[in-house]
């Protein structure tokens, strides 16, 4: 545990990828077998343990710790788990659990002897492991490295043992196995194959679209492409095996529990690719209803039937068995338009093919989107296999033309990683109509490393005041702001909010008065 | 036997003893000074008379200008006893940084110790704290809670070095403090092995020059500014706190952002200022090394200046003795915590 314990304190406070993947890399390296398993397990998700509250917490420490001193210290951390962690009277004789130890623990002792183990257990571990004990057992750790960055790192790890394995291999076969993944490692460490999967319900890395660029579309030939509209909403994986059903998300995560109403949507064996719609009497709802269904790992009675959901379908990646990505997007089509022909659905539909003769004609249909609260255009080559992450050329998403805005910058925030010493994110507002400027949004990205420079040095020599990390700014910088769409929200003051917002001009020359007014922001959401 | 609070106060200019008219670590130049230790919310410049340890003289030349600590400067010499007015008064180590003293004070029969900033844990680059008896010990508080119980320093600069060894062709930078905090990581560096010569922020020479001056071996270092960032690149950098995530640290090889302090001990002060790798480095006593002090001197009443008075006063309660906050400002303050 006392590895694991400072793994996850690295990757805590570790912001750049390439170092999170070094640290995992690592561990996976010096670890022994159980263990690296189980905090496999633990850092990916797969492990959550319940029975343990903060009031358990709370109850053990108060049996050690002088009450008082327990809250001055509280007041002072703000968060219980570390605080205890921090103040459990060390006593050195016992050695800390192992994290087998404690997985094997919590699933075979009853409830009742909770406090006695958990109690010992932090006599014999140093401050670091308690913390990493105690958000273990509370299901709280939260690291900051994704399941698919585990996964990058154990494709390296297999590397450094001589085998060729992609992090997209070890996403094939992930949801097939289980803790501790001996299957697993003995795979990467090139001592057998690769797990087999057959019959698991497990994720297929999906195939994912380039943005259209100017250039692409010069060169793009018509007649080896199909159209679809570009829905938005989110891209699920629907998969239904012999040993049962899943729906992902596009990063490998099982929502399934999130959608009680999808379930058993898959009548036969299949993997299908598709977005995850809100759909009212055959209208797509905007995306801020389907965020209402997002976010929840249970979903209320209630907000199920006022968000009826639908998954409008655009591959087939599997039918039974039969493994359909090497064949070409047309063929795969008619399979997907047979296999729904088989088993229609009321949860289910196409994703209609849009019929056009020419580029100019596809350009036409595009700058019709917007009126038609669609996203923008889907290209996909006619030959074109499924092939998993971004291939260049064979899938484009073109969207429509973002909508502008020029907006004040009100407060600017470091960045993070090799941006640490750049004020390099800023919080930006428009003028209502009583005078006021209220913060509508965020933007991160959009200029260039000189314009950050520059950026910077506004910002440090126009500050008001300086809150940590965060400086309010004089008003005097204009920026051209470019998002997707506007939506109502409670997030802001303003009541508004955007998507996909980037600076797409810094604009010296304006004078801040002549920003956008609110109302303008207003008038742009859409339904 | 005049009790010390008799002879012993608080004034708007710091902590006063009256028969023997002089001050304590005073917030403003007066008229006669003894200073504890060289940092700068203990150390004002420009009093009258100055008394401290021959260091803390050096040091105070060093961050003031020769002579700016005061028109008279008189060395104290740890055990070796003054009288002033009456009062017999001496100091003794602290061990926080170097030349950093106790003042102990006898009048009329009774003894007060005035600490200082102080710790017990070892440290190579100045001598240990002595305790002394007294009946009055006044103590600082700046890491007062349960929860602050440094480890073993020599094994924060182990991390360091492993740090280095995992990102090789990543420069490491650590905040710490100009007086104290920068040296003992160097020797601490040196004592866990790590004999490449060790960059500086600019800010950091001339008090490592000055502890080399005062005899304290720090090894080979090297200004870090004008330095190439490929040479820089698997180095360890010292600059101060206020420098690491700021613009200065551009020159650096994709830096790992670290920082030795006692609050590092905390996960969110680490999170806040973004440091990749904190280092539990303290120049103040945890909570098990004050309690330990107070067993040590025997003091029946315990006076508490800076830092959580609150806890530890009712740790002192819990002890049977008495306890009073002293309630001194102008400690630890104005961005000073990060020299703890
Ligand atoms: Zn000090
Ligand atoms: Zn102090």
């Amino acid at each position: 545990m006392i590895a694991f314990a400072e793994l996850l304190d690295r990757l805590t406070l570790t912001p750049g990828r390439l170092a999170k993947i070094a640290l995992l890399r690592r561990f996976f390296e010096t670890e022994a077998d159980p263990d690296r398993g189980w905090a496999l397990a633990a850092l990916t998700g797969e492990l959550s343990f319940t029975a343990a509250k903060a009031g358990l917490i709370r109850q053990v420490a108060e049996a050690r710790v002088d009450p008082l001193l327990l809250g001055l210290s509280y007041d002072f951390v703000g968060d219980l788990a570390e605080t205890v962690a921090l103040i459990w009277p060390a006593r050195t004789e016992a050695a800390p659990p192992s994290v087998t130890e404690i997985v094997a623990t919590l699933r075979s002792r009853p409830k009742g002897e909770l406090p006695g183990v958990l109690s010992s257990w932090l006599d014999g571990s140093g401050p670091n492991v308690r913390y990493a004990l105690l958000k273990l057992i509370t299901g709280s750790l939260r690291v900051g490295a994704s399941a698919r960055l585990a996964k990058t790192a154990l494709a390296e790890f297999a590397a450094a043992h001589g085998q060729v394995v992609a992090p997209d291999d070890v996403e094939e076969v992930w949801h097939g196995l289980s803790p501790p993944y001996a299957a697993l490692w003995d795979w990467l460490e090139g001592r057998t194959g690769a797990p087999d999967a057959a019959g698991a319900p497990v994720f297929r890395p999906p195939m994912l679209a380039h943005p259209l660029e100017a250039g692409d579309l010069a060169a793009l030939e018509a007649s080896a492409f199909a159209a679809e509209w570009k829905w938005d909403g989110i891209r699920v994986q629907l998969v239904r095996a012999p040993g049962g059903e899943r729906i992902f998300s596009r990063g490998a995560e099982d929502v399934s529990g999130a959608f009680p109403d999808l379930a058993g949507v898959l009548p036969a064996d299949a993997v299908l690719d598709g977005e995850l719609l809100v759909v009212r009497d055959g209208v797509v709802a905007p995306f801020a209803d389907l965020q209402q269904r997002l976010n929840r790992k249970s979903a209320a009675a209630k907000i199920v039937a006022a968000f009826p959901l639908r998954v409008r379908l655009y591959d087939i990646l599997f039918d039974g068995a039969e493994d359909l990505r090497a064949l070409p997007f047309v063929a795969r089509r008619a399979r997907l338009e047979a296999w729904l022909a088989r088993h229609p659905s009321g949860r289910m539909d196409l994703s209609a093919l849009i019929a056009f003769g020419s580029v100019e004609e596809l350009v036409a249909i595009r700058a019709g989107t917007r009126a038609a609260s669609i996203e923008g255009l889907m290209l996909k080559r006619l030959d074109s296999p499924y092939v998993p992450g971004r291939p260049r050329g064979l899938w484009w998403k073109w969207k429509r033309d973002p909508l502008t805005i020029d907006a004040v910058v009100m407060y600017a925030q470091r960045g993070h990683g090799k941006r640490s010493s750049f004020y390099s994110d800023y919080t930006f507002g428009l003028w209502r109509e009583d005078g006021e400027l209220v913060p509508v949004g965020k933007a991160y990205s959009g200029f260039t490393d000189e314009e950050l420079v520059r950026l910077d040095r506004w910002i440090r020599n126009h500050t008001t005041r300086a809150y940590g990390p965060v400086r309010e700014v004089e008003r005097g910088l204009v920026l051209e702001v470019a998002f997707d769409a506007a939506q109502y929200s409670g997030r802001h003051k303003s009541g508004v909010a955007l998507r996909f917002p980037r600076v797409a001009r810094l604009r010296w020359d304006k004078p801040f008065e002549e920003a956008d007014r609110l109302e303008t922001l207003v008038r742009m959401i859409e339904g | 036997m005049p009790h010390p609070d008799t002879w012993l106060c608080v004034r708007p200019e710091g902590l006063y003893c009256r028969p023997g008219e002089f001050y304590i670590d005073p917030l403003v130049a007066v008229e006669r000074a003894i200073i504890t230790h060289a940092h700068a919310d203990h150390a004002r410049s420009g009093h009258q008379a100055v008394l401290a340890t021959a260091e803390t003289l050096a040091i105070m030349d060093v961050r003031m200008g020769e002579g700016r600590s005061g028109v008279s400067q008189q060395v104290l010499v740890p055990g070796e006893v003054v009288e002033m007015g009456g009062v017999r008064v001496w100091v003794q180590p602290a061990g926080h940084v170097l030349g950093s003293a106790q003042v102990a004070m006898e009048f009329a029969g009774s003894r007060a110790v005035v600490s200082g900033d102080y710790k017990r844990a070892a440290d190579p680059t100045c001598a240990p704290f002595v305790p002394i008896a007294c009946d009055v010990f006044v103590t600082e508080a700046t890491f007062a809670l349960p929860i602050f119980v440094h480890p073993p320093a020599i094994g924060e600069a182990r991390k360091l070095i492993a740090s280095v060894a995992l990102f090789p062709e990543r420069s490491h930078v650590v905040g710490c403090y100009a007086l104290g905090k920068a040296q003992r990581l160097i020797a601490l560096l040196r004592e866990a092995g790590w004999d490449a010569p060790i960059y500086l922020h600019g800010a950091l020479m001339p008090l490592c020059a000055a502890y080399e001056r005062l005899g304290v071996r720090l090894g080979a270092l090297r200004a870090a500014t004008g330095e190439a960032r490929e040479r820089l690149a698997g180095a360890i950098v010292l600059a101060p706190p206020s420098a690491i995530a700021d613009r200065w640290a551009r020159r650096l090889a994709d830096p790992v952002t670290c920082l030795a302090s006692g609050w590092m001990t905390v996960r969110q002060r680490a999170r806040a200022k973004g440091v990749e790798l904190p280092l539990v480095i303290s120049d103040h006593a945890d909570w098990p090394e004050l309690l330990q002090t107070l067993d040590d001197v025997g003091a029946p009443e315990v006076w508490v200046t800076h830092g959580a008075e609150e806890a530890l006063l009712h740790a002192i309660a819990l002890s049977g003795r008495k306890g009073r906050a002293l309630r001194l400002l102008g400690y630890g303050d104005d961005g000073l915590e990060e020299a703890a």
